[in-house]
């Protein structure tokens, strides 16, 4: 029998079987984590919401489906979703006073892809208002805190679904990465996750930030488990124009097959200046191991996509300036109830209703793309994306995969960087690149700096989703950091 | 109006910028923000001094995508009780809007 006690560290795989085997039932998991959370997330603040009820209701159909005998891999497994994914009738406020109280009525597809899989929603995870921040701090309701030592941040802006992974609040959660809002939480706290290709994963449903960059990811405790959830939510939808059409393969065959012969690019920009020389290390000893493990190392240069967190913040503000231009308060959301005629109840209900770091990003955004600055900021940063792409596609004419570490420091202290908006951007160097480009990205755990976890961050051309995989298992396998967790 | 290489946004910038995107602000607040939106464009004014002749530029990453067209065929709508159900002022079927003119 499985033991409730210790239940939450198990990976999905291993809940999977043992739903399977019927050695514990979807009810009895979900009510597992129910008192999980409600014994530790009053310290973490990793949800928002928890929807017990509708997540007992749901694991009760779980449990009659497996009884039928129709057995898929995330049946029954109970999950947590970042809160600017839709979910009918689960409010969905994307951590902004400006959302507060809404409920949407649909489903985003990767909410409706994980119900038909037959998960159970445990419940909305905290995270930077509208995704904007690198600590979850920028969130409007309250902070998240790191598992691993509650007085440093988890990262952000995915950092509610990091720590509910780590802290065995959720199976697994998805997250939503934009500037590496995944990877750089997903690294902070000792877990997986991955920023798949622009365009696998349908964006329909995701409260937008910056449209060309944005993607949904998942968010897991081993390799094998990234596998499984992506396995899940991949694959064309009418419903986003962006999403790639084709077939997709079983992301789960070949994990094992190793790196023998696999030619991997260490990235020589990301070890230097500005990476943590503690952090530079852990990465390159994480290299050294896939190097035993007969993969072939070689130094590559990418001098452009230094550039790369420049052009972020000139796209990545205009494409949320109109975005966030459809929070009026007349259809859904915040509304200032005070203000006479539409253009004063306009300005005050966009005024009270955002956070600071939104408002700066909206302001430079709308001054990169307002009359007479529109060329020298928004084009010119288009023109530097277009350098960036070009030099990846060039280093994956001699490289399969590259690695960088995902992050230049460990987690950092709550409120240390809450003053200093240069210094929060910083966080994302090593994660912005892939998002621009817009190819896959994943973090794997690869080891502790002062007893915090920090990633290895891999990073391939368009839809080698299976080969960052491959890599990440053989080096999950050959280390074991995914077997630490934190105390909490 | 404002200089094109000038990189420190006045007051009066910043209030023109809020006014394109609409959010109110106080005095103080648009003090405030002349700074941080002065340091954050000179972080991103970088990108300026890279060589970009003949580049052109990349609006999106997907690649593989010929066409956005959907196939020209209907579908069930949201419900009116559905669309409307987070309207924070409603009359009927209707959203209420405030007065627009004077």
């Amino acid at each position: 029998m499985v033991d409730l006690a210790s239940i939450h560290y198990m990976s999905v795989r291993e809940m999977s079987d043992a739903l399977a085997m019927r050695e514990v039932s979807s009810v009895e998991l979900t009510q597992a984590h129910l008192d999980r959370i409600s014994a530790i997330d009053g310290t973490v603040g990793a949800y928002l919401a928890v929807a017990g009820d509708e997540a007992i209701a749901q694991a009760r159909a779980a449990d009659e489906r497996l009884t039928s005998g129709t057995l898929t891999p995330l049946l029954g497994v109970p999950m947590q979703l970042k809160d600017n994914m839709s979910t009918r009738g689960i409010a969905t406020t994307c951590a902004s006073r400006m959302l507060e109280g809404y409920i949407p009525a649909y489903d985003a597809t990767v909410a409706r892809l994980l119900a038909n899989a037959g998960t159970v929603l445990l419940g909305k995870g905290n995270m930077d208002e509208f995704a904007m921040g690198s600590s979850t701090e920028n969130s409007a309701f309250k902070p998240s805190r790191n598992p691993w030592d509650t007085e440093r941040v988890p990262g952000g802006s995915s950092g509610g679904p990091a720590a509910a992974v780590a802290a065995g609040e959720a199976a697994f959660a998805l997250g939503s990465d934009t500037g590496g809002s995944i990877r750089q939480p997903a690294a902070f706290c000792g877990i997986v996750g991955m920023k798949p290709t622009y365009g696998l994963v349908s964006r329909y449903g995701l409260v937008a930030f910056a449209s060309s960059l944005d993607q949904i990811g998942p968010m897991t405790r081993t390799v094998e488990d990234c596998a499984l959830v992506l396995g899940a939510i991949a694959g064309h939808d009418p419903k986003d124009s962006t999403s790639i059409p084709g077939a997709l393969p079983d992301y789960t065959a070949g994990l094992d097959a190793g790196v023998e012969g696999l030619r991997i690019g260490v990235v020589r920009e990301y070890f230097g200046e500005g990476i943590d020389p503690d952090v530079a290390k852990t990465a390159q000893d994480a290299i050294a191991t896939l190097e035993g493990l007969g993969a072939r190392i070689s130094e590559v240069s990418l001098p452009h996509s230094r550039s790369a967190l420049a052009v972020y913040y000139i796209i990545a503000p205009s494409e949320c300036s109109a975005n966030l231009a459809r929070y009026d308060g007349v259809k859904y959301g915040y509304s200032d109830p005070d203000s006479e005629g539409i253009w004063a109840a306009l300005e005050e209900t966009r005024r009270h209703g955002f956070g600071p770091e939104v408002k700066r990003r909206i302001m430079l955004g709308t001054y990169a793309l307002s009359a007479g600055y529109y060329n020298a900021y928004y084009i010119k940063a288009q023109q530097v994306r277009t350098l960036i792409r070009r030099e990846f596609t060039e280093a994956f004419e001699h490289v399969d995969v590259l690695v960088t570490p995902s992050s230049p420091t460990p987690a950092f202290g709550l409120g240390e960087k809450t003053e200093d908006p240069l210094a929060m951007h910083a966080s994302d160097l090593c994660s912005v690149p892939a998002n621009i480009a817009g190819i896959p990205s994943l973090s794997v755990p690869c080891g502790l700096v002062d007893g915090m976890p920090v990633g290895l961050q891999l990073l391939g051309p368009h839809l080698s989703e299976q080969t960052l995989l491959r890599v990440a298992y053989a080096y999950e396998q050959a280390t074991g950091w995914h077997s630490l967790h934190p105390a909490i | 109006m404002m200089a094109e290489n000038d990189r420190n946004l006045s007051i009066d910038d910043v209030r023109h910028i809020a006014s394109l995107c609409r959010i109110g602000m106080t005095d103080e607040e648009l003090e405030r923000m002349s700074a941080e939106l002065s340091d954050l464009v000179g972080e991103v004014a970088y990108v300026q001094s890279i060589d970009t002749s003949r580049v052109g530029p990349m609006g999106h990453a997907a690649d593989s995508i010929d066409t956005v067209m959907r196939d020209d065929e209907s579908s069930p709508p949201l419900s009116v009780g559905d669309v409307l159900a987070n309207a924070p002022r409603r009359e009927g079927d209707y959203f209420r809007v405030r007065a627009i003119l004077d």
